[in-house]
Protein backbone atom coordinates (compact mmCIF):
# COMPACT_ATOMS: atom_id res chain seq x y z
CA UNK A 1 0.00 0.00 0.00
CA UNK A 2 1.53 3.40 -0.52
CA UNK A 3 1.94 5.64 1.90
CA UNK A 4 0.33 8.71 0.61
CA UNK A 5 -1.97 8.89 -2.64
CA UNK A 6 -3.59 11.37 -4.40
CA UNK A 7 -5.98 10.43 -7.37
CA UNK A 8 -7.56 12.67 -10.06
CA UNK A 9 -7.55 15.85 -7.56
CA UNK A 10 -9.20 18.87 -8.48
CA UNK A 11 -9.63 22.09 -6.56
CA UNK A 12 -8.52 25.81 -5.80
CA UNK A 13 -9.06 29.03 -3.75
CA UNK A 14 -12.66 30.25 -4.08
CA UNK A 15 -14.13 28.61 -7.18
CA UNK A 16 -11.42 29.20 -9.20
CA UNK A 17 -10.14 25.63 -10.30
CA UNK A 18 -5.97 25.75 -10.41
CA UNK A 19 -5.52 22.16 -10.20
CA UNK A 20 -7.32 19.63 -12.87
CA UNK A 21 -6.57 16.36 -11.82
CA UNK A 22 -3.29 16.08 -10.42
CA UNK A 23 -2.02 12.18 -9.74
CA UNK A 24 0.55 11.28 -6.95
CA UNK A 25 2.13 8.48 -4.96
CA UNK A 26 4.85 7.72 -2.83
CA UNK A 27 6.34 5.15 -0.98
CA UNK A 28 7.71 5.23 2.69
CA UNK A 29 11.10 6.22 1.73
CA UNK A 30 10.81 7.75 -1.11
CA UNK A 31 11.54 11.64 -2.34
CA UNK A 32 8.99 12.61 -4.35
CA UNK A 33 9.56 15.91 -6.05
CA UNK A 34 6.55 17.87 -8.09
CA UNK A 35 8.50 20.90 -10.46
CA UNK A 36 7.25 22.98 -13.36
CA UNK A 37 6.63 26.27 -14.37
CA UNK A 38 5.16 29.06 -12.52
CA UNK A 39 1.23 28.82 -11.76
CA UNK A 40 1.53 24.85 -12.65
CA UNK A 41 -0.09 24.59 -9.75
CA UNK A 42 2.97 22.74 -7.42
CA UNK A 43 2.61 24.90 -4.13
CA UNK A 44 -1.41 24.30 -4.75
CA UNK A 45 -0.56 20.72 -4.67
CA UNK A 46 0.93 20.18 -1.94
CA UNK A 47 -1.32 22.88 -0.11
CA UNK A 48 -4.30 20.20 -1.16
CA UNK A 49 -2.57 17.69 0.33
CA UNK A 50 -2.51 19.68 3.35
CA UNK A 51 -5.73 20.53 3.98
CA UNK A 52 -5.19 24.12 3.13
CA UNK A 53 -7.43 24.43 0.01
CA UNK A 54 -10.62 22.92 -0.78
CA UNK A 55 -10.36 19.52 -3.03
CA UNK A 56 -13.65 20.03 -5.41
CA UNK A 57 -13.07 16.45 -6.80
CA UNK A 58 -10.68 13.34 -6.55
CA UNK A 59 -9.18 11.90 -3.40
CA UNK A 60 -5.90 11.83 -1.33
CA UNK A 61 -4.97 8.90 0.66
CA UNK A 62 -2.80 8.24 3.45
CA UNK A 63 -1.84 4.94 3.73
CA UNK A 64 -4.95 3.70 2.30
CA UNK A 65 -6.87 6.06 4.59
CA UNK A 66 -9.08 8.70 2.53
CA UNK A 67 -7.47 12.30 4.12
CA UNK A 68 -9.38 14.45 1.13
CA UNK A 69 -10.41 17.80 2.51
CA UNK A 70 -9.51 17.13 6.26
CA UNK A 71 -8.02 19.79 8.48
CA UNK A 72 -4.65 20.62 8.94
CA UNK A 73 -4.95 19.74 12.72
CA UNK A 74 -5.92 16.74 11.97
CA UNK A 75 -3.67 15.68 9.49
CA UNK A 76 -0.70 16.61 11.88
CA UNK A 77 -2.24 14.27 14.45
CA UNK A 78 -1.82 11.62 11.67
CA UNK A 79 1.78 12.40 11.38
CA UNK A 80 1.84 14.85 8.32
CA UNK A 81 4.03 17.40 8.74
CA UNK A 82 4.37 20.67 6.41
CA UNK A 83 6.73 23.45 6.22
CA UNK A 84 5.31 26.30 3.99
CA UNK A 85 7.84 28.35 1.82
CA UNK A 86 7.38 31.47 3.48
CA UNK A 87 6.55 32.76 7.14
CA UNK A 88 7.78 28.77 8.60
CA UNK A 89 9.42 29.71 11.48
CA UNK A 90 7.88 31.86 14.66
CA UNK A 91 10.95 34.42 14.55
CA UNK A 92 10.70 36.01 18.07
CA UNK A 93 10.81 32.62 19.28
CA UNK A 94 14.25 30.88 20.04
CA UNK A 95 15.48 28.24 18.02
CA UNK A 96 14.95 26.21 20.96
CA UNK A 97 11.16 27.00 21.40
CA UNK A 98 10.66 26.68 17.56
CA UNK A 99 11.17 23.18 17.66
CA UNK A 100 9.05 22.66 21.25
CA UNK A 101 6.47 24.25 19.20
CA UNK A 102 6.66 21.52 16.55
CA UNK A 103 6.33 18.40 19.34
CA UNK A 104 3.32 20.35 21.16
CA UNK A 105 1.00 17.10 20.57
CA UNK A 106 3.86 15.52 21.63
CA UNK A 107 5.15 16.79 25.05
CA UNK A 108 6.59 13.80 26.40
CA UNK A 109 9.53 13.20 23.51
CA UNK A 110 10.43 16.68 23.50
CA UNK A 111 13.83 16.32 25.17
CA UNK A 112 14.92 13.16 22.79
CA UNK A 113 13.70 14.81 19.60
CA UNK A 114 15.37 18.15 20.26
CA UNK A 115 18.65 16.31 21.13
CA UNK A 116 18.07 13.96 17.77
CA UNK A 117 17.16 17.42 15.68
CA UNK A 118 20.70 18.86 17.30
CA UNK A 119 22.18 16.01 15.37
CA UNK A 120 20.89 16.55 12.41
CA UNK A 121 21.44 20.28 12.01
CA UNK A 122 24.46 21.36 13.92
CA UNK A 123 24.61 24.85 13.67
CA UNK A 124 21.30 24.89 15.46
CA UNK A 125 22.70 23.57 18.81
CA UNK A 126 25.08 26.58 19.19
CA UNK A 127 22.05 28.56 18.57
CA UNK A 128 19.56 27.37 20.29
CA UNK A 129 18.83 30.28 22.58
CA UNK A 130 18.72 33.07 19.98
CA UNK A 131 15.38 33.84 18.50
CA UNK A 132 14.87 31.86 14.76
CA UNK A 133 14.59 35.50 13.26
CA UNK A 134 17.85 36.09 13.66
CA UNK A 135 19.05 33.05 11.48
CA UNK A 136 20.57 33.37 8.13
CA UNK A 137 18.11 31.88 5.34
CA UNK A 138 19.69 28.15 5.52
CA UNK A 139 19.65 28.32 9.04
CA UNK A 140 16.02 29.21 9.07
CA UNK A 141 15.27 26.69 6.98
CA UNK A 142 16.66 24.09 9.31
CA UNK A 143 14.31 25.67 12.00
CA UNK A 144 11.87 24.82 10.20
CA UNK A 145 12.56 21.63 9.14
CA UNK A 146 13.37 20.93 12.67
CA UNK A 147 10.27 22.05 13.82
CA UNK A 148 7.87 19.62 11.62
CA UNK A 149 10.64 16.39 12.07
CA UNK A 150 9.49 17.19 15.84
CA UNK A 151 6.60 15.47 15.70
CA UNK A 152 7.92 12.67 13.97
CA UNK A 153 6.24 12.55 11.20
CA UNK A 154 5.87 9.58 8.41
CA UNK A 155 5.08 12.35 5.50
CA UNK A 156 7.13 15.82 5.34
CA UNK A 157 6.08 18.19 2.62
CA UNK A 158 8.64 20.68 1.57
CA UNK A 159 7.47 23.39 -0.20
CA UNK A 160 10.45 24.99 -2.10
CA UNK A 161 13.06 24.46 0.93
CA UNK A 162 15.78 25.89 -1.09
CA UNK A 163 14.50 28.64 -2.51
CA UNK A 164 16.87 31.89 -1.79
CA UNK A 165 19.42 29.61 -0.17
CA UNK A 166 23.33 29.76 -1.14
CA UNK A 167 24.67 26.82 -3.37
CA UNK A 168 26.14 25.37 0.09
CA UNK A 169 23.19 25.31 1.72
CA UNK A 170 21.20 24.05 -0.88
CA UNK A 171 23.35 21.08 -1.31
CA UNK A 172 23.29 20.28 2.18
CA UNK A 173 19.25 20.97 2.63
CA UNK A 174 18.58 18.49 0.02
CA UNK A 175 21.54 16.17 1.99
CA UNK A 176 19.37 16.48 5.00
CA UNK A 177 16.20 15.34 2.87
CA UNK A 178 17.86 12.15 1.77
CA UNK A 179 18.81 10.94 5.10
CA UNK A 180 14.74 12.13 6.06
CA UNK A 181 13.47 9.99 3.45
CA UNK A 182 16.56 6.94 3.88
CA UNK A 183 15.16 7.14 7.77
CA UNK A 184 11.43 5.96 6.21
CA UNK A 185 9.71 9.06 6.03
CA UNK A 186 7.94 9.94 2.44
CA UNK A 187 9.17 13.31 1.36
CA UNK A 188 6.77 15.42 -0.81
CA UNK A 189 8.80 18.59 -2.19
CA UNK A 190 8.20 21.44 -4.54
CA UNK A 191 11.07 22.53 -6.28
CA UNK A 192 12.30 25.32 -8.35
CA UNK A 193 15.97 23.79 -8.75
CA UNK A 194 14.19 21.26 -10.61
CA UNK A 195 17.52 19.22 -11.89
CA UNK A 196 19.22 19.04 -8.29
CA UNK A 197 16.04 18.13 -7.03
CA UNK A 198 15.21 15.64 -9.48
CA UNK A 199 18.52 13.80 -9.45
CA UNK A 200 17.86 13.00 -5.63
CA UNK A 201 14.09 12.12 -6.24
CA UNK A 202 12.65 8.66 -6.53
CA UNK A 203 9.62 10.36 -7.96
CA UNK A 204 8.98 13.66 -10.14
CA UNK A 205 5.97 15.04 -11.71
CA UNK A 206 6.00 17.81 -13.49
CA UNK A 207 2.77 19.54 -13.66
CA UNK A 208 1.84 22.14 -16.37
CA UNK A 209 -1.75 24.22 -16.33
CA UNK A 210 -2.62 22.24 -12.63
CA UNK A 211 -2.50 18.61 -14.68
CA UNK A 212 0.68 15.89 -14.45
CA UNK A 213 2.63 16.39 -17.85
CA UNK A 214 4.89 13.65 -16.82
CA UNK A 215 5.49 11.39 -13.95
CA UNK A 216 8.48 8.93 -13.57
CA UNK A 217 11.43 8.39 -11.55
CA UNK A 218 13.64 11.35 -11.50
CA UNK A 219 16.40 9.64 -13.27
CA UNK A 220 13.63 9.24 -15.87
CA UNK A 221 12.74 12.99 -16.04
CA UNK A 222 16.10 14.18 -15.62
CA UNK A 223 17.29 11.96 -19.24
CA UNK A 224 14.23 12.41 -21.08
CA UNK A 225 14.78 15.04 -23.61
CA UNK A 226 11.02 16.41 -23.90
CA UNK A 227 11.55 17.15 -20.23
CA UNK A 228 14.37 18.61 -20.66
CA UNK A 229 13.90 20.94 -23.34
CA UNK A 230 10.60 22.03 -22.35
CA UNK A 231 11.16 21.87 -18.12
CA UNK A 232 14.32 22.04 -17.40
CA UNK A 233 15.46 24.58 -19.57
CA UNK A 234 17.59 22.42 -22.10
CA UNK B 1 13.67 67.21 53.29
CA UNK B 2 9.70 67.78 54.20
CA UNK B 3 10.03 68.80 50.38
CA UNK B 4 11.67 65.74 49.23
CA UNK B 5 9.02 63.59 51.23
CA UNK B 6 6.41 65.67 49.63
CA UNK B 7 7.46 64.88 46.09
CA UNK B 8 7.73 60.45 47.65
CA UNK B 9 4.18 60.82 48.28
CA UNK B 10 2.43 62.15 45.55
CA UNK B 11 4.98 61.11 42.61
CA UNK B 12 6.81 58.26 43.62
CA UNK B 13 3.89 56.43 45.27
CA UNK B 14 0.83 58.01 43.17
CA UNK B 15 2.73 57.38 39.63
CA UNK B 16 3.90 53.91 41.21
CA UNK B 17 -0.19 52.76 41.80
CA UNK B 18 -1.31 54.53 38.76
CA UNK B 19 1.28 53.00 36.79
CA UNK B 20 0.77 49.58 38.38
CA UNK B 21 -3.11 49.88 37.43
CA UNK B 22 -2.21 50.78 33.53
CA UNK B 23 0.38 48.05 33.45
CA UNK B 24 -2.12 45.62 34.37
CA UNK B 25 -4.57 46.79 31.57
CA UNK B 26 -2.38 47.42 29.16
CA UNK B 27 -0.50 43.91 28.80
CA UNK B 28 -4.53 42.63 28.77
CA UNK B 29 -5.01 44.64 25.87
CA UNK B 30 -1.42 43.95 24.53
CA UNK B 31 -2.16 39.98 24.97
CA UNK B 32 -6.03 40.31 23.52
CA UNK B 33 -4.32 42.26 20.57
CA UNK B 34 -1.33 40.26 19.49
CA UNK B 35 -3.46 36.49 19.67
CA UNK B 36 -6.75 38.02 17.70
CA UNK B 37 -5.58 41.10 16.13
CA UNK B 38 -7.93 43.55 16.79
CA UNK B 39 -8.02 46.53 20.02
CA UNK B 40 -10.43 45.56 22.47
CA UNK B 41 -12.29 48.48 23.71
CA UNK B 42 -14.30 46.53 26.36
CA UNK B 43 -11.64 46.10 28.23
CA UNK B 44 -11.86 48.42 30.44
CA UNK B 45 -15.75 47.80 31.09
CA UNK B 46 -14.14 43.96 31.33
CA UNK B 47 -12.23 45.89 34.57
CA UNK B 48 -15.38 47.74 35.87
CA UNK B 49 -17.53 44.36 35.08
CA UNK B 50 -14.37 42.26 37.62
CA UNK B 51 -14.92 45.19 40.42
CA UNK B 52 -18.51 44.88 40.56
CA UNK B 53 -18.44 41.21 41.23
CA UNK B 54 -15.72 42.03 43.77
CA UNK B 55 -17.78 44.34 45.47
CA UNK B 56 -21.00 42.88 45.32
CA UNK B 57 -19.32 39.20 46.64
CA UNK B 58 -18.12 41.56 49.73
CA UNK B 59 -21.14 43.21 50.63
CA UNK B 60 -22.38 39.93 50.66
CA UNK B 61 -19.60 38.94 52.73
CA UNK B 62 -18.53 41.85 54.72
CA UNK B 63 -16.34 39.67 57.13
CA UNK B 64 -14.85 36.82 55.08
CA UNK B 65 -11.43 38.59 55.15
CA UNK B 66 -11.21 39.23 59.34
CA UNK B 67 -9.65 35.94 60.29
CA UNK B 68 -6.88 36.21 57.35
CA UNK B 69 -6.55 39.87 58.41
CA UNK B 70 -6.67 41.09 54.81
CA UNK B 71 -9.53 43.20 53.43
CA UNK B 72 -12.25 41.08 52.07
CA UNK B 73 -12.38 42.76 48.74
CA UNK B 74 -8.69 40.91 48.29
CA UNK B 75 -10.26 37.28 49.48
CA UNK B 76 -12.70 37.45 47.25
CA UNK B 77 -10.77 38.72 44.21
CA UNK B 78 -9.55 34.92 42.94
CA UNK B 79 -13.84 33.97 42.70
CA UNK B 80 -14.26 37.17 40.80
CA UNK B 81 -11.24 36.59 38.40
CA UNK B 82 -12.92 33.56 38.08
CA UNK B 83 -15.93 34.90 37.18
CA UNK B 84 -14.71 37.88 34.85
CA UNK B 85 -12.91 34.71 33.04
CA UNK B 86 -16.07 33.20 32.62
CA UNK B 87 -17.54 36.14 31.47
CA UNK B 88 -14.98 37.34 28.77
CA UNK B 89 -14.96 33.49 27.08
CA UNK B 90 -18.75 33.84 26.97
CA UNK B 91 -18.65 36.99 25.26
CA UNK B 92 -15.50 35.81 22.78
CA UNK B 93 -18.01 33.05 22.28
CA UNK B 94 -21.35 35.02 21.44
CA UNK B 95 -19.82 37.81 20.05
CA UNK B 96 -16.15 37.90 18.72
CA UNK B 97 -16.17 34.03 17.80
CA UNK B 98 -19.19 34.62 15.19
CA UNK B 99 -17.54 37.33 13.31
CA UNK B 100 -14.07 35.70 13.70
CA UNK B 101 -15.53 32.61 11.49
CA UNK B 102 -16.31 34.88 8.82
CA UNK B 103 -13.33 35.99 8.43
CA UNK B 104 -14.20 39.98 9.35
CA UNK B 105 -11.83 42.83 8.99
CA UNK B 106 -10.46 43.98 12.35
CA UNK B 107 -12.02 46.93 12.10
CA UNK B 108 -15.55 45.45 12.25
CA UNK B 109 -13.99 43.32 15.82
CA UNK B 110 -13.19 47.13 17.45
CA UNK B 111 -16.67 47.93 16.24
CA UNK B 112 -18.29 45.20 17.90
CA UNK B 113 -16.32 45.80 21.42
CA UNK B 114 -17.38 48.92 21.64
CA UNK B 115 -21.03 47.25 21.84
CA UNK B 116 -19.87 45.12 24.15
CA UNK B 117 -18.37 48.03 26.36
CA UNK B 118 -22.07 50.07 25.96
CA UNK B 119 -23.49 46.51 27.01
CA UNK B 120 -21.42 45.74 29.91
CA UNK B 121 -21.58 49.73 30.93
CA UNK B 122 -25.06 49.02 30.68
CA UNK B 123 -25.53 45.86 32.86
CA UNK B 124 -23.24 47.51 35.46
CA UNK B 125 -25.56 50.67 36.24
CA UNK B 126 -28.37 48.37 36.44
CA UNK B 127 -26.29 46.30 39.70
CA UNK B 128 -23.89 49.01 41.03
CA UNK B 129 -26.32 52.54 40.10
CA UNK B 130 -24.83 55.34 39.19
CA UNK B 131 -22.95 56.83 42.28
CA UNK B 132 -19.25 55.49 44.03
CA UNK B 133 -19.01 53.03 46.66
CA UNK B 134 -16.43 52.19 48.87
CA UNK B 135 -14.74 48.61 48.34
CA UNK B 136 -14.02 48.94 52.33
CA UNK B 137 -17.71 48.01 53.17
CA UNK B 138 -17.34 46.73 56.75
CA UNK B 139 -14.08 47.80 57.43
CA UNK B 140 -11.68 50.61 57.21
CA UNK B 141 -8.79 51.28 55.11
CA UNK B 142 -5.40 51.23 57.26
CA UNK B 143 -2.92 53.90 56.37
CA UNK B 144 0.71 53.54 57.70
CA UNK B 145 2.55 56.44 58.53
CA UNK B 146 6.20 55.70 58.62
CA UNK B 147 8.13 58.04 60.03
CA UNK B 148 11.82 59.24 59.02
CA UNK B 149 14.69 60.67 61.25
CA UNK B 150 14.78 64.31 61.16
CA UNK B 151 11.70 64.60 58.94
CA UNK B 152 8.24 66.39 60.30
CA UNK B 153 6.49 64.79 57.40
CA UNK B 154 5.89 60.99 57.20
CA UNK B 155 5.98 59.11 53.88
CA UNK B 156 2.32 57.60 53.90
CA UNK B 157 1.41 54.61 52.33
CA UNK B 158 -2.30 52.97 52.20
CA UNK B 159 -3.02 49.23 52.74
CA UNK B 160 -4.44 48.73 49.05
CA UNK B 161 -1.67 50.65 48.28
CA UNK B 162 0.81 48.51 49.78
CA UNK B 163 -0.87 45.36 48.68
CA UNK B 164 -1.46 46.62 44.80
CA UNK B 165 2.28 46.65 44.72
CA UNK B 166 2.68 42.79 45.89
CA UNK B 167 0.23 41.78 43.51
CA UNK B 168 1.46 43.59 40.51
CA UNK B 169 4.77 41.84 41.05
CA UNK B 170 3.10 38.11 41.34
CA UNK B 171 1.30 39.06 37.97
CA UNK B 172 3.98 40.08 36.21
CA UNK B 173 6.62 37.45 37.12
CA UNK B 174 4.12 35.07 37.14
CA UNK B 175 3.06 35.67 33.56
CA UNK B 176 6.73 35.95 32.84
CA UNK B 177 7.53 32.48 33.96
CA UNK B 178 4.11 31.40 32.08
CA UNK B 179 5.13 32.59 28.41
CA UNK B 180 8.14 31.41 28.76
CA UNK B 181 8.34 28.38 30.99
CA UNK B 182 4.86 26.65 30.18
CA UNK B 183 4.38 24.83 26.97
CA UNK B 184 0.69 26.65 26.24
CA UNK B 185 2.75 29.73 27.11
CA UNK B 186 4.97 29.61 24.72
CA UNK B 187 2.00 28.35 22.34
CA UNK B 188 0.43 31.21 22.78
CA UNK B 189 3.79 33.77 21.84
CA UNK B 190 3.87 31.35 18.69
CA UNK B 191 0.37 31.72 18.14
CA UNK B 192 1.32 35.89 18.13
CA UNK B 193 4.05 35.38 16.15
CA UNK B 194 2.59 32.99 13.34
CA UNK B 195 -0.86 31.49 13.38
CA UNK B 196 -0.94 29.54 10.89
CA UNK B 197 2.28 27.81 11.10
CA UNK B 198 0.89 27.39 14.89
CA UNK B 199 -2.22 25.92 13.15
CA UNK B 200 0.34 23.88 10.88
CA UNK B 201 2.78 22.48 14.07
CA UNK B 202 -0.79 20.61 15.50
CA UNK B 203 -1.14 23.99 18.34
CA UNK B 204 -4.93 23.99 19.66
CA UNK B 205 -5.87 27.40 18.11
CA UNK B 206 -8.90 27.57 20.28
CA UNK B 207 -7.47 26.44 23.36
CA UNK B 208 -5.24 29.61 23.46
CA UNK B 209 -7.73 32.10 22.22
CA UNK B 210 -9.93 31.01 25.18
CA UNK B 211 -6.61 31.01 27.96
CA UNK B 212 -5.92 34.44 26.49
CA UNK B 213 -9.16 35.49 27.50
CA UNK B 214 -9.01 34.20 31.08
CA UNK B 215 -6.01 35.74 31.44
CA UNK B 216 -7.35 38.90 30.23
CA UNK B 217 -10.37 38.41 32.20
CA UNK B 218 -8.29 37.55 35.52
CA UNK B 219 -5.81 41.25 34.82
CA UNK B 220 -8.33 43.01 34.30
CA UNK B 221 -10.13 42.46 37.08
CA UNK B 222 -6.93 42.71 39.49
CA UNK B 223 -6.60 45.92 38.09
CA UNK B 224 -9.76 47.49 38.89
CA UNK B 225 -10.47 45.60 41.90
CA UNK B 226 -7.08 47.36 43.19
CA UNK B 227 -7.79 50.82 41.99
CA UNK B 228 -11.12 50.75 43.73
CA UNK B 229 -9.63 49.68 46.97
CA UNK B 230 -7.52 52.62 47.00
CA UNK B 231 -9.94 54.98 45.58
CA UNK B 232 -13.71 53.92 45.55
CA UNK B 233 -15.95 51.90 42.63
CA UNK B 234 -17.47 53.86 40.40
CA UNK B 235 -19.57 52.52 37.15
CA UNK B 236 -17.87 55.37 34.88
CA UNK B 237 -14.21 54.03 36.02
CA UNK B 238 -13.42 52.32 32.83
CA UNK B 239 -14.20 55.59 30.85
CA UNK B 240 -10.94 57.23 32.40
CA UNK B 241 -8.90 54.58 32.10
CA UNK B 242 -9.59 53.04 28.74
CA UNK B 243 -7.55 56.08 27.24
CA UNK B 244 -4.60 55.87 29.53
CA UNK B 245 -4.21 51.69 29.32
CA UNK B 246 -4.35 51.87 24.96
CA UNK B 247 -1.77 54.30 25.15
CA UNK B 248 0.30 52.35 27.84
CA UNK B 249 0.00 49.48 25.05
CA UNK B 250 0.94 51.58 22.41
CA UNK B 251 4.10 53.09 23.61
CA UNK B 252 5.37 49.97 25.01
CA UNK B 253 4.81 48.65 21.56
CA UNK B 254 1.66 46.39 20.96
CA UNK B 255 2.11 43.00 21.16
CA UNK B 256 4.51 42.93 23.91
CA UNK B 257 3.75 42.52 27.21
CA UNK B 258 6.84 43.78 28.27
CA UNK B 259 6.46 47.14 26.53
CA UNK B 260 2.95 46.94 27.84
CA UNK B 261 4.33 47.53 31.39
CA UNK B 262 7.43 50.07 30.63
CA UNK B 263 4.07 52.14 28.70
CA UNK B 264 2.19 51.55 31.47
CA UNK B 265 4.55 53.10 34.27
CA UNK B 266 5.63 55.64 31.63
CA UNK B 267 2.04 56.92 31.14
CA UNK B 268 0.98 56.56 34.92
CA UNK B 269 4.60 58.88 36.07
CA UNK B 270 4.34 61.41 33.07
CA UNK B 271 0.33 61.87 33.97
CA UNK B 272 1.43 62.30 38.06
CA UNK B 273 4.30 64.85 36.90
CA UNK B 274 2.13 66.72 34.72
CA UNK B 275 -0.02 67.58 37.68
CA UNK B 276 2.29 67.68 40.37
CA UNK B 277 2.98 70.97 42.16
CA UNK B 278 6.22 72.25 41.51
CA UNK B 279 5.69 74.71 43.88
CA UNK B 280 6.24 72.91 46.97
CA UNK B 281 9.77 71.83 45.99
CA UNK B 282 10.46 75.33 45.15
CA UNK B 283 9.56 76.59 48.89
CA UNK B 284 12.46 75.82 50.39
CA UNK B 285 14.30 78.41 48.19
CA UNK B 286 11.74 80.91 48.94
CA UNK B 287 14.07 83.37 50.67
CA UNK B 288 16.84 83.23 48.48
CA UNK B 289 14.29 84.15 45.02
CA UNK B 290 15.21 87.89 44.57
CA UNK B 291 11.67 90.24 46.05
CA UNK B 292 10.09 90.37 42.82
CA UNK B 293 9.94 86.84 41.82
CA UNK B 294 6.75 85.65 43.66
CA UNK B 295 6.28 82.26 44.02
CA UNK B 296 3.05 80.97 42.65
CA UNK B 297 0.84 78.65 44.93
CA UNK B 298 0.49 76.35 41.83
CA UNK B 299 3.23 75.10 39.36
CA UNK B 300 1.47 71.86 37.99
CA UNK B 301 2.18 71.70 34.26
CA UNK B 302 -1.80 70.72 33.91
CA UNK B 303 -4.30 70.96 36.18
CA UNK B 304 -5.62 67.77 37.49
CA UNK B 305 -9.24 68.13 35.71
CA UNK B 306 -6.63 68.07 32.17
CA UNK B 307 -4.92 65.17 33.50
CA UNK B 308 -6.52 62.56 30.90
CA UNK B 309 -4.85 65.23 28.36
CA UNK B 310 -1.45 63.92 29.33
CA UNK B 311 -1.66 60.18 27.67
CA UNK B 312 -3.29 61.81 24.55
CA UNK B 313 -0.65 63.94 24.16
CA UNK B 314 1.68 60.93 24.53
CA UNK B 315 -0.18 58.71 22.46
CA UNK B 316 -0.12 61.40 19.90
CA UNK B 317 3.55 61.77 20.05
CA UNK B 318 4.22 58.51 20.36
CA UNK B 319 2.35 57.92 17.08
CA UNK B 320 3.70 60.01 15.32
CA UNK B 321 7.38 60.09 16.57
CA UNK B 322 7.96 56.21 17.03
CA UNK B 323 4.45 54.34 15.62
CA UNK B 324 5.98 51.00 16.66
CA UNK B 325 6.35 52.04 20.17
CA UNK B 326 9.42 51.86 22.50
CA UNK B 327 9.89 48.13 22.07
CA UNK B 328 9.04 47.49 18.30
CA UNK B 329 5.58 46.05 18.33
CA UNK B 330 3.68 46.02 15.66
CA UNK B 331 1.68 48.83 13.90
CA UNK B 332 -2.18 49.47 14.01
Amino acid sequence: MPLLEAVDVHGGYGGMNILNGVNMTIEADEIGVIVGPNGAGKSTMLKAVFGLLTITQGEIRLRGKPITNLSPHKLVEMGMGFVPQEKNIFPSLSVEENLEMGAFLKPATVSRLKAQIYEFFPPLREKRRQPAGELSGGQRQMVAMGRALMNEPSVLLLDEPTAGLSPRYMNEIFDRVKTISAAGVGVLMVEQNAKQALRIAHKGFVLAAGQNRFSDTGEALLNDPQVAKSFLGG
Amino acid sequence: MNELIYFFNYVVVAGSVTGCIYAIGAVGVTLIYSILRFAHFAHADMMTLGTLAVLLLTLAFPHAGDPLGLPTAIVMLPVAMAFTSLVAVGIDRAFYQPLRSHGVKPIVMVIASLGVTLMLQGLIRLFAGTGSQNLYVDARKEIFRIDVPGVTRPIILTEPQIILFVITIVAVVGLHLFLTRARLGKAMRAMSDNPDLARASGINTKLIITLTWVIAGSLATIAGTLLSLDVAFKPDLSFFLLLPIFAAAIVGGVGHPYGAIAGGFLVGFAETLAVFNWSVLLRPLRDSLPTWLELPNNLALVGTEYKIVVPFFILVAVLIWRPTGIFKGKVI
